[in-house]
């Protein structure tokens, strides 16, 4: 690793290549100003007259500078104005020289460098915000820097390419967003990049280099031991040995979407149910067909392709698999070629088969066997592999069943663990229950919120997210869930809001709890819903005159005068009472 | 055998002599110090400087430290030539010619223990 430049060396930098230009300049400046003292004149009556220093001096200053004023203090002699002519083209030699090299130096690659690391690490030192360290600027980290800002977090950037680093101050974000075009192996660059800081709440390591992931999780740990570390890993070696080191989660899209696949063929409902809860925000999601149980044509069996066939042998669906290799298990059907041509598919029995996965590394492959399947067995349920985001179009066209982005698989996880970590508990409950269970709540979530991807989130009622709750409960107050989820506007109405999941202190939990469930201070809420409703609730938890208004019906008075008045009201009204 | 030694000792003996040249002799006597001395004194002391810019060395620093402080001195004692004999309108009167030369002996001051430290990393040097 190479030592970083230091914000001092940037001043010696500059010192040390504009030393021959200075000396330059000293030396042309005396001997024009010593010849102009030595150079023989007349005074206006014609007395032999030399220039002192001093007139020397500032006759060549304002000469040198391109100013020009005249001669003083008397008119020069041919003899001065001889040496004139000379200092002028020598001073002009001396400005574009210096100019020459200061232009040079600010040119220069590794002092533009020095500049942007230091005002890097002042923005970042300056940061007095929560804020997610952000390593990878690619599809992943793009999406997630969107979402981070939509979501009003800061985030910091370390990103290998430079150019990524350019894109990043051309797209429009909310905030700021300090970035720096470096290795983010380095240790040192973590540290300017704010690991250490205690503004940083999280580290999320998303390059396309599993090494480097796995160096950021080893940096996050040792040095940052207490702030989460969310990497993203392909292969298992590395997962397993980031999960060694301790990093709180990893993700890998490919495992991560054959388990949802396994989920599919096993349980429909609780799938479906799962990807609405974690789409991205301001989407649709589509009610899919279930994937049919059959035979599945797997093509190209790579990394995912060896992990989709994993999924399906654990549901017992029977399995070909296309690749030009023979796959390592000898246990399924292998068919030779491509998929791309009709005679492949037609002798992995595309006509009789209920699902095919086109998982190559190339796009364009993967949508030819899409499209040549289709046409072969129109009622054929596709899965395609997207490796690049900017093909959406592509894959948008055509009609697939499910289009897998890597990319976005990584960032939706990202984003539910960062936002509501407590949506991983109830999804690990969801895969738990059975179907019927999951089917009736998807029917009744869905038939409330509808199929665009609600707003989950999770409130906390203690003294800072909720205080007035929370005075009210220490008060010993009882309130039911059913008391709280009404909208502040009128009582009468529900809040368009439910509760999912309910975390106590003591470790206990409740899935889906009832209306009339009594809080208690420093419960953890899992909540679906509207985004209007999530600020609402906001609000009734921060503010006691809404609380009240919600709980009781009644309005608080508000300023002091009022609260004066209302007291004696309440206190004469008591007193009148037999 | 390092060019670079050669021609900074040089330029820090050069300003050194120079700045002796100039202040020896009555301190009060415009006779005995000459003009041209502290003109030469002041170039080759601001070259001296600029020929330490960049040096990160410990003693680096200190020599360009003294260099700084010898100019600043050697600036100050033109400034004073320059309004005695141009702005006051009294010339070089004995007490103008005093603090000119004494602060060009401030300045030899600086310019010694630039030599001195000069001597000082010429002989710790062992190779």
């Amino acid at each position: 690793m190479t030592p970083l430049p230091r914000h001092h060396s940037i001043f010696f930098l500059i010192m040390r290549r504009m030393r021959a230009p200075l000396i330059l300049l000293i030396v042309i400046m005396s001997i024009s100003v010593l010849g102009l003292t030595l150079a023989p004149g007349v005074d206006a009556d014609g007395n032999p007259h030399k220039l002192s220093f001093f007139h020397a001096l500032y006759f060549i200053s304002y000469t040198a500078t391109t100013i020009g004023f005249g001669e003083i203090p008397y008119a020069f002699s041919d003899q001065q104005r001889l040496w004139v002519l000379v200092c002028i083209y020598m001073s002009v030699i001396g400005w574009a020289y210096t100019l020459g090299t200061v232009f040079a130096l600010l040119a220069d690659r590794n002092l533009q460098q020095a500049f942007a690391m230091q005002r890097f690490v002042r923005s970042v030192r300056h940061l007095r915000e929560p804020f997610y360290l952000v390593c990878g600027y690619g599809e992943t980290g793009g999406l997630i820097c969107d979402a981070l800002d939509r979501m009003g977090h800061r985030a910091v950037v370390v990103e290998i390419d430079e150019a990524k680093v350019g894109d990043i101050e051309l797209h429009t974000y909310a905030a700021d967003l300090p970035a720096i075009a470096a290795d983010a192996r380095n240790p040192e660059i973590l540290k300017f990049a704010g690991l250490t800081h205690r503004h940083c709440i999280g580290v999320i390591a998303l390059t396309n280099d599993d090494n480097a992931n796995l160096a950021i999780a080893i940096a996050a740990r040792l040095l940052a031991p207490k702030i989460p570390a969310l990497c993203r890993a392909a292969s298992r070696d590395i997962a397993a040995n980031m999960a060694s080191f301790g990093t709180r989660h990893i993700i890998n899209p490919f495992e991560k979407f054959s388990e949802y696949l396994g989920l599919a063929l096993h349980a429909p409902a609780a799938w479906h149910l799962l990807t609405w809860l974690t789409g991205l925000p301001d989407t649709m999601v589509k009610r899919h067909r279930d994937p049919p149980r059959g035979n599945w044509i797997v093509c190209g069996h790579g990394r995912f392709g060896r992990m989709m066939t994993e999924a399906m042998d654990a549901q017992a669906v029977p399995v070909t698999i296309i690749d030009r290799q023979p796959p390592a298990d000898p246990d399924h059907r292998w068919v030779q070629g491509d998929g791309t041509g009709a005679n492949a598919l037609n002798e992995a029995g595309i006509r009789q088969a209920a699902g095919l996965v086109a998982c190559t590394g190339s796009d364009v492959d993967n949508l030819s066997v899409a499209v040549t399947a289709r046409e072969l067995n129109p009622d054929l349920f596709v899965i395609v592999r997207q490796n690049l985001f900017v093909n959406r179009a592509l894959f948008d066209a055509f009609d697939a069943d499910i289009a897998v982005v890597p990319s976005e698989i990584i960032a939706h996880e990202c984003l539910a663990i960062l936002g509501t970590p407590l949506l991983a508990p109830f999804l690990e409950e969801i895969r738990r229950r059975d179907e019927a269970w999951c089917a009736r709540l998807l029917e009744r979530l869905t038939g409330r919120f509808g199929w665009s991807v609600p707003v989950v989130w999770s409130e906390r009622i203690n003294l800072s997210r909720a205080p007035a709750l929370y005075r009210r409960l220490m008060r010993g107050d009882t309130v039911t869930i059913g008391q709280l989820l009404r909208s502040p506007a009128n009582r009468d109405e529900a809040l368009e809001c439910e509760t999912l999941y309910l975390r106590r202190d003591d470790d206990d939990h409740l899935v889906m709890p009832t209306l009339d469930c009594a809080l208690k201070p420093g419960d953890e809420l899992l909540l679906v819903g509207r985004a209007g409703a999530r600020n609402e609730l906001g609000l009734m938890l921060a503010y006691e005159h809404t609380l009240n208004y919600v709980l009781t019906g009644r309005d608080l008075p508000g300023g002091w005068v009022w609260e004066r008045f209302a007291n004696r009201r309440e206190k004469l009204a008591t007193r009148r009472l037999p | 055998m390092n060019l670079e030694k050669v021609i900074f000792g040089f330029f820090i003996l050069l300003a050194a002599t120079l700045n002796f040249g100039f202040f020896v002799g009555d301190i009060d006597d415009p006779a005995h110090h000459d003009i041209y001395e502290l003109f030469a004194a002041i170039v080759v002391s601001l070259i001296a400087t600029v020929l330490k810019f960049g040096d990160r060395t410990q003693i680096g620093a200190v020599h360009l430290a003294t260099s700084l402080v010898a100019d600043l001195q050697l600036i100050a004692a033109a400034m004073v030539w320059g309004y005695a004999v141009h702005i006051s309108g009294d010339g070089l009167t004995a007490k103008a010619t005093a603090s000119v030369v004494s602060l060009s002996g401030g300045a030899l001051l600086a310019n010694v223990v630039s030599v001195v430290i000069l001597i000082a990393e010429t002989i710790m040097q062992r190779r």
